[in-house]
């Protein structure tokens, strides 16, 4: 469960305010598929920075289960990070010079799961997006598709109550899109709670809802 | 698993970690290098020292008052209960020649019979020096063992006539080999020792035939210090009660002054050897100050897939005593084979050991310096913003 209540952002950039997040509000029940579109510079990126807790609001309240993260510690979101978020980035953010199971691996070292059980779970979820047989190859032999299906294996692989996806196709051809929206809504009929951020209508339709950002406030939804 | 992951990173560049890698090396190589040749020499000096008996005092006289010792007058000193043996020693180098060979330099000691005894000097072949050649100015010699091979061929020289300073004296006999030649010398090289009667040296080299400098023994092992006590009485008595008149050392007392020297010696070249790490140190900190700039988008990833400061941290301060404690390691290797290689060109006189001690320090010094240089590209690897970090490329 995930609820905003007039959450506010400013960066400084010289003299400048820049108002990133303008008393946004909204809410996104879990087992939801949500996806917020809006042009650049709507806001949508410091939206999803400070719901996958990289950041902090400066004004307003945000609750992720229940816990008000307002004031935490950049420590504390890191631990809210590594249990809760799982991240699926536009340009995949894979470690090059790991392989794809270790790259899977990696936040469960983070979560200090013991070896054999992380590694059971890596393959589980390298195995869920039809990714086994290339658990040893690195990411720059693979396809785009096909990192991007890795990067949704290593966020799988942490049990997340949040996948939280920012342009997880825009790097993507429409084809190979396809797959991985299928993914999202293979996922989504497992009961996992996700967001996607876009800007591409025709992505952005494929959620339940949809949440329209403008100006660094949550204008409406359909 | 951090060091695996350093493991990893340090082979994946590894070019760049071999030349950062590179300052340590040298820095270990030299520390651990200079301080054992330094200690391997120290060793063997003590050894000669010490193999030379604890049981012996040198009396050097500075001040003579214009009554110098005469020779007959350490018949006197020998009389007393704690002293058992004195004998003079005046040396100087001569031109020695035997046959039809060419001249070559040779220290001749003028001395008298307990002199040998003294030393614990042993006769291989013929006699020693006799009281009767110390009386009549004999122009005989004794030859060390080394020098009757290198100057006459064989070592039964007795017998032969050698010419030193173009006079010839008569050998009567040869010393036995010794286990290690007293003539130290690095180069390997043979000292030529002749050992003529103290009289005749003074009229060869025309020094004076009164006693400057004499060995003394004491009775036994347990009373040096007693004749130490006989010889100081002795000898304040004839020097009007002057104390500086003259100086007597004891054969501990120089191996502690030598070994003293060698300490601040070693202190000295293994103070410059940590500077030389201590440049190691900075040139790993700048390699990893570029590897985190250079990761800055893995550390962004790792952060927000859960890495905290703690972790991030860890994994680049390992890495960074990874290549120290490698360097140091690596060194150590290096620094056995070049001890090996050194072992054969300077040849029987001593041999260059590793020093464990200092192959240890060195290391744990390597540890230290890739912790401390370390630190700092850890810390701010660790503190990089996961949102500007991952928008890095």
């Amino acid at each position: 469960m995930i609820v905003f209540h007039n959450v506010t952002k400013r960066y400084y950039i010289g003299q400048n305010v820049v108002q990133a997040l303008d008393r946004a509000s909204l809410y996104i029940y879990p087992g939801e598929f949500v996806s917020i579109v809006g042009p650049s510079g709507s806001g949508k990126s410091t939206l999803m920075n400070i719901i996958g807790c990289l950041d902090t609001a400066d004004e307003g309240e945000y609750l992720l289960d229940g816990q008000n993260i307002g004031h935490y510690t950049q420590r504390q979101l890191t631990h809210i990070r590594r249990r809760k978020i799982g991240f699926i980035f536009q340009s995949f953010n894979l470690i090059g010079k790991m392989t794809a199971l270790e790259n899977v691996e990696l936040p469960l070292i983070y979560q200090k799961v013991p070896r054999k059980e992380r590694q059971l779970r890596a393959m589980e979820a390298l195995r869920s997006v039809g990714l086994l047989d290339r658990m040893n190859h690195r990411p720059s032999e693979l396809s785009g598709g096909q990192q991007q299906r890795i990067a949704i294996a290593r966020a799988l692989a942490t049990r997340p109550s949040l996948f939280l996806a920012d342009e997880p196709t825009g790097n993507l051809d429409s084809r190979t899109s396809e797959e991985i929206m299928s993914l999202f809504h293979r996922l989504h009929e497992d009961g996992n709670t996700i967001v996607l951020i876009t800007h591409d209508t025709e992505v952005s339709l494929q959620a339940q809802r949809r949440l329209h950002i403008r100006d660094g406030r949550v204008v409406h939804e359909d | 698993m951090a060091w695996k992951m350093a493991w990893k990173s340090v082979l994946a560049n590894k070019l760049r970690s071999f030349l950062s890698i590179l300052g340590i090396l040298i820095g270990v190589i030299s520390l651990v290098v200079l301080v054992s040749i330094v200690s391997s020499a120290t060793g063997s000096i003590t050894d000669t020292i010490s193999s030379l008996g604890t049981d012996l005092l040198s009396v050097s006289i500075t001040d003579d008052k214009e009554n110098p010792l005469r020779l007959a007058e350490l018949d006197t000193l020998m009389e007393e209960d704690d002293i058992s043996l004195a004998a003079p020693l005046e040396q100087t180098s001569l031109t020695a020649k035997y046959g039809y060979t060419s001249d070559e330099s040779a220290v001749v000691y003028g001395t008298t019979n307990p002199y040998f005894s003294i030393q614990g000097l042993t006769l291989g072949s013929g006699r020693l020096l006799l009281q009767t050649d110390v009386d009549n100015m004999s122009y005989v010699a004794v030859l060390s063992y080394e020098t009757a091979v290198e100057l006459v061929g064989r070592p039964d020289a007795t017998g032969e006539t050698v010419y030193l300073d173009g006079i010839p004296f008569l050998v009567v006999g040869v010393l036995a080999e010794e286990d290690s030649s007293s003539g130290l010398s690095l180069s390997g090289e043979t000292t030529l020792e002749v050992y003529i009667p103290y009289t005749t040296l003074s009229r060869v080299s025309g020094s004076s035939r009164y006693v400057s400098r004499f060995y003394l023994s004491a009775a036994d092992d347990t009373s040096l210090e007693r004749a130490e006590l006989a010889a100081t009485t002795f000898l304040l008595e004839r020097f009007d009660q002057d104390e500086d008149a003259f100086t007597i050392m004891d054969q501990s007392a120089i191996e502690e002054a030598m070994s003293s020297v060698t300490d601040t010696l070693s202190l000295m070249l293994g103070g410059i050897a940590a500077i030389s790490l201590f440049v190691g140190g900075i040139g790993i900190m700048n390699i990893m100050l570029v590897s985190v700039t250079e990761r800055t988008r893995e550390i962004g990833i790792r952060k927000a897939i859960g890495a905290d400061l703690t972790d991030i941290m860890v994994q680049f301060l390992v890495e960074a005593l990874l290549i120290s404690v490698l360097g140091g390691l690596m060194g150590l290797g290096m620094s056995w084979v070049i001890l090996q290689i050194a072992n054969l060109f300077v040849g029987e006189t001593m041999t260059l050991r590793l020093n464990l001690q200092v192959a240890w320090l060195a290391v744990g010094f390597c540890a230290l310096i890739g912790t401390i240089f370390g630190l700092y590209p850890a810390m701010k690897a660790a503190r990089k913003d996961p949102i500007e970090a991952l928008r890095y490329s």
